[in-house]
Formats: structure tokens, sequence, C-alpha cells
């Protein structure tokens, strides 16, 4: 049974991770056709770098991703705040009400998202609306939901008298809050951000419907390539990208266990010397 | 001698509709060790709360040094709290936990280090500045807690039931410990318990609370020897609470006879409670006894016996270390001074019958054990 059930986990990783390493070897491959290995090259990667349209568009991705999940990180944080301070069924009917755009279709929002935008151009008188900053709302829009769900845990972990301590002890409500309370939920808005950063990096069904020709991301620019044929330098490009995002989720995973051994030990160790 | 400090004007509290303080008056003396005291929900800890700042009354006054803080906010009142579970800060070791309110004061860094290296000096915490506060025991982390809260020179300092998740030896300790420091500190602490034993202990002054009302404010000595109602003679140790009629100034009548007394100022026949105290009765022969009873159950307790008797049918605690058994027919006799008159309160009835003595004693136990208070 022990021999099966391990034999059946690396058949599900073989299934998850063979399609990643079909992606590596084609980067390598010196061949042009996809299913023959002709031999090693890092070719593809030189050619990359020397791609200054691609690069532009990673940068143009990068600028996006970065600056909504750090905006989303702080609106979302302040967010957290609020409705851990609403009471029970207030709270619990907010936090439904934030996950639901989670679940939505991304479709559906991204046509949503789209519409809103058309009215706002009319309203606004702007003939062209759709371009990097409707793109900006429309990124910080769908990552907010992932920042509450991580930072809300710790908030109801820390220990509800820590503020009031900090506040006994001199701190005005911000003092508080910075000195105190982003210590306790630091984990919480780092993985919060790291996940809403690559939500967004990778999204395209929303960002294709909300962003105009003026500024277009990688995955929507590499949508437009699926029509031709791929160019090998792409997947140098993508096996870079799932190797950076396999590295913050392994960071990020990191924190948490630490996170978790700290909570436990000091749980454990309540009532004990070192 | 003694300057007033704090003082509470008709204090109401509600929340939801729910009254959690029904006009509290009460004034906190300079220098004062003041034990609030009552079961759990009797408001003890909102009162605390209050005179911290961490609630604003619905009604009624707060105030400190003869000025109204009602809307003071905690961190500009010069009181600090010891919180129940300490609430130490976890990303901060021991010294950093200290220096916390002097950093926010902005003190100078060489204050600020004479002032926490004296602070861990008191609570006989030298040594550990550079631990992390998640790797200390219990009674360390309510060292560390102690020593924030005192090392800003507060006026007044508030204590949460601080000893509650203690063991029984260490909380003894701390006991003694926290009675030297006030003494040593010079300063008021306002203690929340609803242990008595640890009231009586360490308190000059102990306000008795029972459903958002204070029963009895008094020393712990006028606490236990003249409790103003049934409620505080039950939940101040342990009280035979009888029916009587007061005849006449010092005579008063229950079980059919009429005892000589030292309470006076009642009217004449007056209905009253009368409390005698288990460790004051005084076994006798049966001939010499000014009452007779039967033995129905015997406990040993270490110091004493607790020995439970029949008289006509309502059984009385006795505490007395000369072993009387089970079954067996025996006197007692009062003296005046063991005798103490109240007047009917709400309580009357309810406590003081020791019917069921085994029951009530688990019982408890079982509300000590499940203390949890907000």
């Amino acid at each position: 049974m022990k021999k099966f059930n391990r034999a059946f986990t690396i058949l599900v990783f073989i299934f998850l991770y063979i399609p990643m390493i079909v992606l590596l070897v084609a980067s390598f491959n010196s061949g042009n056709d996809v299913a023959v290995f002709k031999g090693f090259t890092f070719d593809q990667y030189k050619e990359l770098f020397r791609d200054d349209d691609l690069l532009s568009l990673l940068g143009n991705s990068l600028i996006i991703s970065v600056l909504a999940s750090l905006i989303a990180t702080i609106l979302g944080t302040m967010a957290a705040l609020g409705i851990h301070k609403m009471k029970g069924k207030l709270r619990s009917a907010v936090m439904t009400v934030t996950n639901i755009p989670m679940t939505n279709p991304d479709i559906v929002t991204g046509v949503a998202l789209a519409l809103l935008f058309a009215f706002a151009g009319v309203a606004l008188r702007i003939h062209s609306i759709l371009g990097f900053w409707t793109l900006l709302i429309a990124h910080i829009t769908f990552n907010l939901p992932y920042i509450i769900l991580n930072v809300m845990p710790k908030l109801s972990q820390m220990d509800p008298d820590l503020t009031e301590a900090a506040m006994d002890l001199g701190c005005t409500p911000s003092q508080a809050f910075f000195k105190v309370v982003l210590h306790e939920i630091m984990p919480g808005i780092i993985s919060g951000m790291l996940m809403a950063f690559t939500m967004s990096l990778d999204d395209f069904v929303i960002s294709y419907f909300v962003t105009g020709s003026g500024f277009v991301t990688l995955p929507v620019e590499i949508y437009s390539y699926t029509k031709k044929p791929m160019q090998p330098k792409i997947y140098a490009l993508f096996t870079l990208m799932f190797i950076a995002i396999l590295i913050i989720m392994s960071v990020m995973n990191l924190l948490q266990a630490r996170d978790k051994t700290k909570r436990q030990r000091s749980r454990l160790l309540g009532g004990r010397v070192k | 001698m003694s300057q007033e400090l704090i003082r509470l004007t008709d204090l109401v509290m509600e929340f939801d509709g729910e009254r959690i303080l029904d006009s509290i008056n009460l004034y906190i003396n300079d220098k004062e060790f003041l034990t609030l005291l009552g079961p759990s929900g009797c408001g003890k800890t909102t009162t605390l709360r209050v005179i911290g700042g961490f609630l604003t009354p619905t009604s009624g006054d707060v105030l400190f040094d003869g000025k109204r803080i009602n809307d003071v906010p905690a961190y500009q009142r010069k009181i600090n709290t010891v919180f129940q579970r300490y609430a130490l800060f976890p990303h901060l070791d021991v010294y950093d936990n200290i220096a916390f309110g002097l950093r926010i004061a902005k003190l100078s860094e060489k204050e600020i280090d004479e002032r926490v290296t004296e602070m861990l000096e008191i609570v006989s915490l030298k040594g550990f500045e550079n631990r992390k506060v998640t790797s200390l025991s219990g009674g360390q982390q309510q060292r560390v807690a102690i020593a924030r809260a005192l090392v800003n020179r507060p006026k007044v300092l508030l204590l949460d039931e601080p000893l509650g998740a203690l063991d029984l030896r260490l909380r003894k300790d701390m006991q003694n410990e926290l009675k030297r420091i006030q003494q040593a500190m010079d300063i008021t602490f306002i203690y929340v318990t609803h242990d008595q034993e640890e009231a009586l202990t360490m308190s000059d002054t102990i306000v008795v609370m029972d459903k958002g009302k204070i029963q009895q404010i008094g020393s712990p000595e006028d606490i236990y020897n003249e409790p103003k109602n049934a409620f505080v003679a039950d939940f101040i140790g342990e009280s035979n609470i009888l029916d009587g009629v007061m005849l006449d100034d010092y005579l008063v009548k229950f079980f059919g006879r009429q005892f000589k007394c030292l309470d006076k100022g009642f009217e004449k026949n007056e209905p009253v409670d009368v409390v005698i105290r288990p460790e004051d009765i005084d076994i006798v022969p049966v001939e010499q006894g000014h009452l007779c009873g039967t033995v129905t159950s015997v406990t040993f307790k270490g110091v004493h016996y607790d020995t439970i008797v029949d008289f006509k049918g309502f059984k009385w605690l006795i505490q007395t270390t000369d072993f009387c058994p089970e079954g067996s027919y025996i006197g007692i006799r009062l003296n005046p001074e063991d005798i103490h008159i109240m007047h009917k309160s709400e309580y009357s009835g309810m406590f003081g019958d020791y019917s069921s003595y085994s029951a009530e004693y688990d019982e408890i136990a079982d509300a000590e054990g499940g203390e949890d208070e907000e």
C-alpha cells in the first residue's frame, strides 16, 4: 500500500510537471521542430535577450504586476483591518462579497470592467480610455481579494490585547499599527503580495479586455503569437518565468512554514525555558 | 494622609442595551493596593478597562487627580496595564519590550538603558535582556509585563487577573512579589481577581462586585468579619447563613434561641441574616451546647476537618481541629463575637446552606477552572 502511494504520488508529479519539462527541453533545443531534439544550445536565450520588443513587453508586464500588487497590498491591508473590526454577521457577509470576485470567471470580470471603462470614457469624454491606467485599475481590482484573504487570518491569530498594550504604553492608534500590528501580520501581507504579483503577471483574460493598443502586456501579446508558428525564444522566456515563479512560491512556502513552526514552538514552550 | 487619586461617579456601562456596570461610585487613594473582586461577569474587568481608557462609559465620570478624563485616550493617561495574557510583543526581545514605552516617549537611549536595567533588577530578570519573550516561562513573561508597565513610572498600575495563568506555587510567590514591588515603587495598584484569597492577602482595600454593582468596599478584615450581605459573606470565605430576628440591640433570635451579639442599630423584630464563620464555632459536650446536632460528614483538609453538622434539618459547616466521627451527637457554643448580623438583601436565602455540601465545593472548583472572562 505504501509503495502504491509513493508510486501514485510520483505519477501525479510527473503529470503536473511534464509540460514544464517539455518546455524546458524545448528552450534548449537547437532545432526548430519541437518534436525532435537536435542538440543542446543557449541560442534561444541569447536571441531572447537581443529581442527588445519582447523584453519591453516583459517590462510592461512587470511594471503592471509590481504596481498593481503593491497598491493592492496597501488597499487590501487597510480593508482587512476594517473588516477585522466588524462584528459577526456583517463581517462574514463582507468576506463573502470580497471572495466572490475570486471565483467569478475571469472573462466575466474582464467584460464587466471593459464595459465600466467604456461608460467612464463616455462620461469623462476621453476618446480611448483603454490603456495603462485601465489595465492597472483592473489588476488592482482582481488582486485585492488575495491580499484580504491572506491578511485576515493573521489578524485573527494576533492577540487582540497587543493593540491595547501598545496604546497603553503611549502609542497613538497609528503608531500602534506600525510598531506592533504590522509586525504581527507581515507574513500574511508578504504572501498576499507575492500571490497577487503572480496572478497579475500571468493574467491574460482580464487584461485582454481592458487594455488598449498603447500598452500591451506579455500574455496579451503572446496570445497573438499562437496564430503563427511559435518562435523558440518564447520557450526560453517562459522557462525563465516559470523558474522565477517557482522561486517566489518556494520563498513564500518557506516563510509560511517558518512562521508556523515559530507559532507552534511558542505555544509548546509557552511555559518553559528553551 | 493618603490622597484621593481616582474617582468614579455614577459610572454606567451598557453593551447592546445590557447593563454591565450599574452606577459605580468609588474613590481610590494614592499609593493604595485596591482589588476589584467578584465572580466572572461581575463587571470588574470592565471597570478596569474604563479606568485604563479602553472603554468610554455610557454615563458617569472618571476623575483622575480631580480632572475629568472620560475623553482622554488610553495613550495619554498616566496609567499602565498588565494584561491578563501579558500581551508582550512577540517580535521584540525582553529588553525592547520593556523599553517600548520609553522609546515612544522619545527618551534618550542612555536614560532608557538606565531605567530598563533598573527595572530588570526589580523584577529579578537580569541577564534575560536578549531573550525572546516567546522562550520565557509564564512567570517570567509575567515579570516582563510588569516591568514593561512600571518602567514608564505610571501613577497607577492596572492588573487584570495577572496571576490567573500561573500554577498555585508560582501564584503564591508572585503575590508576595507584587506586594513587594508595589511598596518599593510606592504607587497605586488596581488589581482585578476572582480569587478571594489573593484579594485578602495583597489588598489594602477590597471592592466586592457582583452583577455590575459594588456590594461592599472595605479593608480585608472588614470584608471578612463584617460582610454586608449574604453574597459577600459567601464569596469571601465560607459562611453559615441563617434566618434570624433581631429582637433588640445586641440580641438576636434564631433556631428558637436567643443569642447575645455585638450588632446594633437594627429595627425591633427586624428579620435579618445571621452569619457564622465555620472556624468560629466551638464544639463542646452536648450538655454545655447552645445547639446540638448530628455530624453527617467529615472531610480531612490538612489543617482542619470540614465537619457538616445537621441542626434541625439545616446543615452547618464547622471547621475544627477536633475530630468528631460521622454520626456522633455534639453540642456547639456561640460567643457574641462569633455572630455577625446583616440586613436582608436580594441575596438572602441563596447562600450559606451546606445541605448539598460536596456538590457546592465541586461547583466552586468548576467555576474557577473554567474562568475566562471576555
